[in-house]
């Protein structure tokens, strides 16, 4: 019974030491890859376009209701306390800083990162990667470094324009449920001093994005099993991809108020 | 032209390949042939490369696969041609991008040039007109004439087929054949797995069999026929199941 217990630890802990060193690999790859540039500029665009268009409107969906949440959060203690001046900093502080990034980053990954696992798993099965290979072309370059710079660039600005509208969903809450009116909010938000917060919420989605392209990308191109496997793979991806998210979360966090202090 | 020798692979502890050497000359059209599962794709990436073997080596003309670097080895790339299994169509560009990837890739070729070569091949391969389709778009025997398309376009010298009819109707079989045929270039090897034994003897010059890892059987078609081991016998005269 205890041999079996210690054996799946220790199959496990090989097996989650195996990823993150496959993981590291890859990031190695791809930053080799960049230096000097060797991607193919066709794919990138395309990677751009699919990353970053097809994903804004669930962004802005995401980020209107995670602003109006926490207004509906706090609304109920700024009543309680006749702090409603403390409302527009109050959700600003929590959508630009935390809330924003993490919940479109996990958006980003369920969509993005989910699709390109599915999609570099298929080319995996269907021998895409090895008719790549076999025309003399490195899928790194042709295919992981596109979408490893679509996904920084285009989550970057994904979570920009996710602020924007997590603002406008918590200003328009604000307006309806605590008498907060639209224009004041967004005043208190405007004067509250979050430019840092803004900032360091825009790079948290960057290297969300950087955590995410590299997660997805790994778990696609060493899908084994056919069909089955995608699924697997695709499966780890997400749970990897939101890890992923909360380390990097954590690590800027843990930085940043170091640096506070 | 392409010389394996000695080729062993093993996965998770299962020989697949075991001892296997193979020679393909210049002009020369081997079929390679054996039960599923019997080694033969995984040879054919061993050969070009895609596969590293555990023991052996690999000889193109005189290069030796496992000692190229990344840029010489897909250099080296560049003198295949390959048709597989699953077709391996991008699935995200057009038929017409699909077959002028090779060409495109090279760098050397004008655009108008691999307009022009990308149509007639197409219509070589009887799917003249279709550039714009995408390979969602195909039945499998029309992905497979596409396949077949970009993997001649360049007029590599090696040309690997791995089972080109898999799957697919014997008038469409036929036609797959006929085109392969077509397209082979004298001054190159040729290389075709498959277990389609009559289609394939209009195409072989010789055959290797693997059987349960290790060649069973090499020689021409008139030596198949005479062979004395039932296994050979059996597979060229088709019949019994010989995983039974």
């Amino acid at each position: 019974m205890n041999d079996g217990v210690l054996a799946r630890i220790g199959r496990t802990t090989i097996e989650i030491l195996g990823t993150l060193g496959g993981l590291m690999i890859l990031f190695v790859r791809i930053l080799r890859a960049l230096f000097p540039p060797r991607y193919d500029k066709r794919e990138t665009w395309r990677a751009f376009y699919k990353v970053g268009v097809r994903s804004y409107s669930i962004v802005i969906v995401t980020a209107l209701f995670t602003g109006a949440i926490m207004v509906i959060q706090a609304g109920h203690f700024v009543v309680k306390y006749q702090a409603t001046s403390f409302t527009g900093w109050a959700a600003g502080f929590a959508v630009l800083a935390e809330i924003g990034p993490v919940l479109i980053g996990l958006m980003f990954s369920g969509r993005v990162g989910a699709n390109n696992t599915a999609e570099l798993g298929t080319m995996v099965v269907t021998e895409q990667i090895d008719a790549l290979r076999t025309l003399a072309i490195e899928p790194v370059h042709y295919l992981v470094v596109p979408r490893f710079l679509a996904m920084i660039v285009m989550l970057f600005l994904l979570t920009a324009l996710g602020d924007l509208f997590a603002l406008l969903g918590g200003a328009i809450t604000a307006d309806l449920m605590i008498d907060v009116p639209f224009s004041i909010f967004l005043r208190q938000v405007a004067t509250a001093g979050l430019m840092e917060e803004y900032l360091i919420g825009l790079m948290k989605g960057s290297l969300f994005g950087m955590s995410i392209a590299v997660t997805s990308c790994y778990f696609g191109l060493n899908v084994r099993g056919g069909a089955t496997g995608v699924g697997r793979a695709v499966n780890s991806s997400v749970v990897g991809s939101a890890i992923g998210i909360f380390v990097v979360d954590f690590a800027v966090g843990a930085t940043w108020v170091s640096n506070l202090l | 032209m392409i010389r394996a020798t000695g080729i062993s692979k093993s996965f998770k502890g299962q020989v697949v390949l075991d001892d296997v050497s193979v020679e393909v000359r210049r002009g020369h059209v081997l079929g390679l042939i054996g039960p599923g599962g019997a080694g033969k794709s995984l040879l054919i990436k061993i050969m070009c490369g895609l596969v590293e073997p555990d023991k052996g080596q690999v000889l193109v003309g005189d290069d030796d696969i496992a000692e190229l670097d990344f840029s010489a080895l897909a250099r080296l790339r560049e003198r295949f041609g390959m048709l597989f299994q699953n077709y391996a169509l991008f699935d995200f560009m057009t038929v017409g991008e699909n077959v002028a990837f090779p060409l495109e890739q090279r760098g050397d070729v004008a655009a108008d040039e691999i307009r022009r070569r990308v149509a007639e091949r197409l219509s070589d391969v009887q799917l003249g007109g279709i550039e714009a389709l995408f390979p969602r778009e195909l039945s499998g025997g029309m992905k497979k004439r596409v396949a077949l398309a970009r993997a001649t376009i360049a007029a590599a010298p090696i040309l690997l087929y791995d089972d080109p009819t898999a799957g697919l109707d014997p008038v469409t079989s036929s036609k797959i054949f006929e085109l392969i045929d077509h397209l082979h270039d004298h001054e190159g090897a040729t290389v075709i797995a498959g277990h389609d034994i009559d289609r394939m003897a209009a195409v072989c010059d010789e055959w290797l069999m693997i059987y349960e890892g290790r060649i069973r059987f090499r020689g021409d078609t008139a030596a198949a026929k005479r062979s004395e081991d039932p296994i050979v016998r059996t597979f060229f005269q088709g019949g019994e199941d010989l995983h039974q």
